[in-house]
């Protein structure tokens, strides 16, 4: 039987607990993912600087931690930094983390 | 110059007492009455009336924040809402106290305009992110932080003068 814990970061957040995409301090691109799934997605579209401006202030894996409650994936990202990635490859690293990981818990839970 | 929602007008001498308020709204009704020459009783008659129908909202006190030792920034935000929600999010964003002043305006989209104050850039980011983002309706926002005042006064009241003397003639 799967552990519902494993299962937390595929299930859906309230409005107020998605991510907002950012592109610098009060600037709101008005994308937003409520689910790791809709994140990934959304990894994919946003404006690259969106995406540097929350990797380098810690924010995604902050939201992986506190409200998706996993701490695997956040450790992930907070591993990246030492790379000091930006633009592009930044966007393709974290694509690639983040959809093997969904792989890996779907493949859990079909077990 | 007629008031909205009511029958009552203001007439020049109205406008005068207003403008002298607007510089310093604790001036005495006699020294008001010596300005604009004429007595304090009648002043003091025409604040009272301006009172009751709502033309004088309520007497404030314009603080410097800075100087009064508040460590906090302000900042401007530009909200592009959904039309349909406009309204809602306005109403929202008035009920909350970080927020001191909301306008609508209408460029190319619905834009919502309004000042907010927070202590610092990341509390600002956090209370928009958290706060203002998740409103339905909210489809982006830019937020601009005000580095350096110049000005901030009260709007200042104007009126057809030629009417206003008119009507002053037959009330004074």
């Amino acid at each position: 039987m799967q552990n519902e814990k494993e299962l937390k970061p595929l299930k859906t957040v309230p409005r107020e607990k998605a991510f907002y995409f950012f592109t610098s301090i009060g600037n709101y691109t008005g994308e937003s993912a409520s689910s790791l799934v809709e994140f990934m997605d959304k990894v994919n579209r946003v404006d690259v600087k969106s995406l540097e401006f929350h990797f380098y202030r810690g924010d995604f894996e902050r939201w992986f931690s506190e409200v998706l409650q996993d701490e695997e994936l956040s450790e992930e990202f907070r591993k990246l930094h030492k790379l000091n990635l930006s633009g592009e490859p930044l966007r393709g690293r974290l694509y690639a983390i983040v959809s093997a990981y969904i792989k890996r818990l779907k493949f859990n839970k079909s077990m | 110059m007629k008031v909205k929602g009511n029958n009552f007008s203001l007439d020049a001498k109205d406008i005068k007492i207003l403008e002298i308020l607007q510089e310093d709204a604790r001036q005495t009704y006699t020294t008001i009455g010596k300005r604009l020459g004429i007595a304090h009783s009648t002043v003091y008659d025409r604040i009272k009336r301006m009172e009751k129908y709502g033309v004088i909202k309520r007497y404030t006190t314009l603080i410097d924040a800075e100087k009064a030792g508040a460590k906090s920034i302000m900042a401007i935000m530009t909200i592009i809402t959904d039309p349909k929600e406009s309204e809602h999010v306005a109403e929202k964003l008035c009920k909350m106290p970080q927020i001191t002043e909301v306008y609508t305006s209408l460029s190319e989209e619905l834009q919502i305009i309004a000042k907010v104050t927070a202590e610092s850039q990341e509390s600002l980011h956090e209370f928009i992110a958290s706060r203002i983002a998740p409103l339905p309706g909210v489809m982006r926002i830019r937020t601009s932080i005000v580095t350096k005042k110049f000005k901030e006064t009260q709007p200042i009241i104007t009126g057809d003068q030629k009417q206003l003397t008119l009507a002053d003639k037959n009330k004074v």
